[in-house]
């Protein structure tokens, strides 16, 4: 658990950042709460000679729910996230699942960029910002660009982000409806088994649009359009719920691992997912 | 004098002596953060080991070259076994008679071994230069089972070729390590032929770790002026690492001095001798410098001393009413590359042979043959007695096993097969001998106050609700009651390399009136501090607050065997007794001649002695510890100070009665425990918080084993749970509440009648928390399933009784 040698950066300004970046390439990680990347640089499996801290960048650490947008930057902590009351009076969801990773003292330092940022498929934030429809907003030596979280996963730690980009802030509606953030793992501090985020909204007994996405299934979030499909205009009762659970074990494809085979995978998925559309049903 | 009158009840109180729960006194340190750990010394010019650690299970090490490592700057040595080989130290004995290899000689036998150790000027230095050292390795076909490396042609041993003798007796094959037997063989297989009921089971009781929170680790010292080494280390046995130290060095004991510092837990992991310890004296003797050696979490898990990892086939005999008639046991012990257990000498699969539990069972036969295969050595006793925890789970499986085949209420079966309490001390089958019980008062008690009945009731109506499902939630109701033995041990059965299992305290007491006592043992938590000084409190008549303990300097402390298996209490906690009762004796006598009478005419009360009969006329113990400093008495020398060294006459032999209550979802494999209520009878009761912290602390290891923790490795040797990430150590989020509560039974042979408590909740635990899961399936044809029972396993025995479909 000793790391290898590397440079410590701690630049003042976003411009800075970009043009280390620019000069070292893929030798240069930027670096939000470490929390994941810290442990595999002390494991030798990430190997980062230039280590740039992103810390005193200013303006990373709001959160503005304004006008039926939410934006969050890149460095708002979990704990941030969790007891701003603005956001979980605006997007209860975010509160709720925030409130499942980890443990407090990692929530202290873990962002939700990092989280978001860092393409691990056991990372909590990615499935929830894909059924949040949320824009990731990255910024490179060219200027800004957005990117929808639905399109940003490409495999474990790959992702739409180019080496020379840095991850500023997440933003997306104000989700509507009855929301859910069920989680199944073995401890605290564990990824998920199984995690689904779900939304919602109930228009005159039936559900007129609905958004589903689970964690930690595939190499990359699942956001199932067919899951979500097999919802809208029902009144989401049992055969509903059925149909989308069905969807959206045709679109996850989990591997073994210590938690267990896929078999109990696939199994604890479907309840996961069921137990995550009836609670957000019955708030909806 | 026997009321209590105001005066001496303060009295009595101010001595903070036994049964009193005071606060720990190890605690105002440890709160702050101002312990004093091996990796917090750190002395001038020290260098920094790491090693280099075999990647494959099995392989052949073709060549190793150090050019690259000892080029970088600040690199001083690089060790391998042909480094160690002149001094004859590539090679190491090991507790349970067989050798280890330091460093990797000619092949590698486990994933994590040690082949190769760099001496570095900083911490940092080392771990790059371990990267650097280059290993050929030719890799071997690698086997993870035991019973597999029973039956296959590849020789894991290359060293043991042609030896059909081990240090235990014949092996049978060139992977097999001894046979251990045990008990009546034709005897019992008489009665399971003839019995009414046989029932039958094979468990595997799991490989896991102790994972004590602070890994282990030394700091070696050698003074090549005065010729005297000092190493510091992560030791449970301070004075036996001394003297193992010496028989391998050559260098005479007296040059030797071993420490134990505070130590951040251990539970069996840190009893053994570990080839960091030894690189870290060899690099210190070659370059003359201090070399500090600590591992980290991952060596920590993949490369010392696991416990457990026993196939365990059991054979239960009982008349149709429930009568247990008779008890057969074979145990496939999967060792590892090498035999590291550490167990008394003349046991090789320790107390194994308590497995006839708490029941009067009149005759056993147990067989244990261990095995190497290509895992990591240990086999040490996991916060419990020599594979207690084994014996106990086994025979608190079997009992479950025996009620579903006699479609019986276990706690019934278990009611009438106790050993009652008018049979103590009790012979059982397989020889102990059981010092005293009142196991029918622990278990009424135990279940009276859990309302068993009608937990039992609400569980049939929840199986009926889930038949009806209306529920998807089963609930099991998880019994266990369980006899230990501990404190090891007489000296005439127990040894540890030939040494004999005693243990020793030595007290002096200050002209002023304090006194400092050390002992043989060192605390690793147990809270030594704070309860050795109660026990003198109570024996010698000063406060427990004007008494310092002091353990684990072998240059201060007297001799003893350290610190494992419960022994402490019922070993050194009685030379502690015996030693005080010496101070008293001559203290006694001083105390007659202050006060002018004959020696018998005066008598001890609590802090001070009176002639009896007018205790108006007295003399403290401050008063008398003065005197006898400072005042000529005639026949009496000076000073006050006393050593005892006790072998003990016997072990001790604590129980319990445990309940859990849990609740599983049968779709997730989630459990849910709803309540854990713990009995212990721990004999005499010297600091009831204490009592309960450790109850606290067992039950929690206990969950962790019984629900999670396990050290598994894939079919090519890999570990597959080498971090805290897969390996599971519970926190506060896991741990339930835990109802504690307690019978006192003494020991009748112990000076205070105490029997020993760290390790109790982790044996009763264990098979508790798996009883509880086993029997929420029982109304669903579940017999037995194995540990650990995470989420995945849980749900894999509701889906093969067709709970899913």
């Amino acid at each position: 658990m000793i790391p290898a040698a590397f440079d410590y950066y701690r630049p003042k300004g976003m411009d800075e950042v970009i043009a280390l970046l620019q000069e070292h390439g893929d030798d240069a990680r930027v670096m939000a709460g470490g929390h994941s990347l810290i442990p595999m640089m002390k494991l030798r499996m990430a190997e980062v000679p230039h280590l740039i801290d992103l810390q005193d960048i200013d303006g990373l650490s709001d959160i503005s729910v304004d006008q039926g947008r939410i934006t969050i930057g890149a460095m708002v902590t979990q704990h941030d996230l969790i007891n701003h009351d603005g956001l979980t009076a605006a997007a209860p969801i975010l509160r709720e699942a925030a409130l499942q990773i980890a443990d407090p003292q990692v929530r202290y330092m873990g962002t939700v960029g990092g989280n978001v940022a860092n393409g691990d498929p056991g990372n909590d934030m990615p499935g929830l910002m894909q059924c949040l429809d949320a824009q990731i907003h990255l910024i490179g030596p060219d200027g800004e660009r957005t990117v929808a979280a639905r399109d940003y996963y490409e495999a474990a730690y790959m992702t739409d982000r180019e080496d020379d980009e840095v991850l500023v802030s997440v933003s997306m509606d104000t989700p509507q409806g009855g929301y859910a953030y069920e989680k199944q793992k073995r401890k605290i501090g564990d990824y998920a088994t199984a995690a689904a985020a779900v939304q919602i909204v109930k228009v005159g007994g039936s559900v007129k649009s609905a958004s589903v996405a689970m964690t930690n299934l595939s190499d990359v979030p699942v956001w199932s359009e067919a899951a979500c499909d097999a919802l809208v205009g029902t009144a989401c009762d049992a055969a509903a719920v059925k149909s989308a659970v069905a969807a959206m074990l045709g679109d996850i494809d989990p591997a073994e691992d210590n938690r267990g085979p896929v078999a109990f995978k696939r199994h604890v998925a479907g309840i996961i997912l069921t137990r995550a559309i009836e609670r957000a049903w019955s708030r909806a | 004098m026997n009321d209590l009158t105001p005066d001496r009840e303060e009295r009595s109180a101010n001595l903070k002596g036994m049964g009193c729960s005071r606060k720990r006194v190890e605690d105002a340190r440890f709160t702050q953060g101002k312990g004093n750990y091996v990796d917090d010394i750190k002395l001038p010019g020290m260098l920094h080991g790491d090693f280099v650690r075999s990647p494959y299970a099995h392989a052949r090490v073709v060549s190793i070259n150090k050019d690259a490592a000892m080029a970088l700057p600040g690199v001083v040595a690089v060790l391998t076994a042909e480094d160690l080989a002149p001094l004859n130290l590539h090679w190491m004995p090991t507790l349970a008679g067989d050798k280890q290899m330091v460093l990797a000689d000619g092949k590698v036998l486990f994933q994590g071994q040690e082949v190769a150790f760099v001496v570095a000027s900083d911490r940092y230095v080392a771990a790059d230069a371990v990267e650097l050292v280059e290993v050929e390795y030719e890799e071997l076909p690698v086997l993870t089972d035991p019973f597999e490396a029973l039956k296959s042609d590849v020789v894991l041993r290359e060293d043991l070729a042609g030896q059909t003798e081990g240090a235990h007796g014949p092996r049978k094959h060139h992977n097999h390590i001894f046979t251990w037997e045990q008990g009546d063989e034709t005897g019992t297989n008489q009665v399971l032929d003839n019995a009414e009921v046989v029932a039958e089971e094979t468990m595997y009781y799991h490989r896991t770790h102790p994972c004590p929170l602070e890994t282990c680790g030394s700091v070696a010292s050698m003074d090549k002026v005065n010729g005297k080494l000092t190493l510091w280390g992560t030791f449970q046995a301070p004075h036996v690492v001394r003297t193992v130290a010496s028989l391998l060095s050559g260098i005479e004991e007296h040059n030797i001095r071993v420490v134990s510092p505070d130590i951040g837990g251990g539970f069996g992991n840190k009893v053994g001798v570990y080839p960091g310890y030894v690189c870290s004296i060899v690099a210190s003797i070659v370059t003359g410098k201090p070399v500090k050696w600590v591992e980290d979490r991952m060596e920590n898990l993949m490369s010392t001393a696991f416990a457990r990892d026993y196939w365990m086939t059991g054979k239960i005999a009982a008349t149709k009413d429930g009568k247990i008639t008779g008890l057969h046991c074979h145990v496939t012990a999967d060792h590892g590359g090498f035999d590291a257990c550490a167990d008394p000498t003349k046991f090789p699969a320790g107390f194994m042979n308590i497995c006839t539990g708490s029941y009067d069972i009149p005759v056993a036969y147990l067989a244990v043959d261990g095995v190497y295969t290509n895992k990591a050595p240990g086999g040490v006793s996991y916060r419990c007695s020599f594979r207690v925890t084994e014996a106990v789970y086994f025979i608190e499986r079997m009992i479950e096993v025996l009620a579903i085949e006699l479609d019986m209420d276990a706690a019934e079966l278990r009611r009438i097969n106790f050993i009652k309490k008018e049979q103590f001390p009790y012979t059982a089958a397989l020889g102990w001998e059981y010092d005293s019980g009142d196991y029918h008062t622990a278990w009424d008690k135990a279940l009276k106050t859990v309302d068993y009945d009608g937990l039992r009731k609400e569980q049939a109506e929840r199986v009926e609700a889930f038949k009806r499902g209306e529920t998807r939630k089963l609930m099991g109701v998880g019994l266990s009651f369980f006899t230990e033995i501990v404190g090891a041990g007489p000296v005439k059965n127990c040894d540890i390399l030939g040494m004999g299992m005693f243990d020793s305290c030595e007290i002096r007491i200050h002209p002023t009136g304090s006194a400092i006592a050390r002992l043989g043992t060192i605390s690793q938590g147990q809270g030594h501090a704070t309860t050795f000084a109660q026990i003198l409190a109570s024996e010698i008549g000063i406060s427990a607050d004007s008494i310092t303990i002091e353990e684990g300097d072998t240059d201060t402390a007297p001799y003893g065997l350290g610190t494992y298996g419960s022994r402490s209490t019922p070993v050194a906690g009685a030379a502690t007794a015996m030693a005080g009762r010496k101070i008293r004796a001559k203290a006694q006598m001083i105390a007659a001649y202050l006060l002018e009478v004959h020696d018998d005419d005066v008598e001890f009360d609590i802090d001070r002695f009176v002639v009896k009969g007018a205790p108006e006329k007295f003399k403290t113990m401050k008063e008398i510890a003065y005197a006898a400093y400072n005042q000529a008495i005639p026949g009496i020398e000076p000073g006050l100070e006393a050593v005892s060294y006790y072998d003990p006459p016997n072990m001790t032999y604590p129980f319990g009665a445990y309940v859990c209550v849990m609740d599983i979802d049968v779709d997730t494999g989630v459990p849910e425990i709803r309540r854990f209520y713990a009995l212990d009878d721990c004999g005499t009761r010297i600091n009831p918080m204490i009592i309960e912290g450790q109850v606290h602390g067992g039950l929690t290891e206990a969950l962790a084993v019984a629900l999670g923790q396990e050290i598994a490795y894939d079919k090519l040797g890999n570990v597959k749970t080498g971090t805290l990430m897969d390996f599971f150590l519970p926190t506060a989020w896991e741990v339930p509440n835990y109802e504690t509560d307690y019978t006192v039974t003494p020991s009748p042979h112990h000076p205070i009648g105490a029997k020993g408590v760290g390790e109790s909740p982790h044996v009763g635990g264990v098979p508790c928390f798996s009883n509880a899961v086993q029997d929420a399936f029982r109304a669903f044809g579940l017999r037995h399933t194995n540990m650990p029972h995470d989420h995945w396993r849980i749900w894999q025995a509701a889906n093969q009784l067709g709970l899913h479909d």
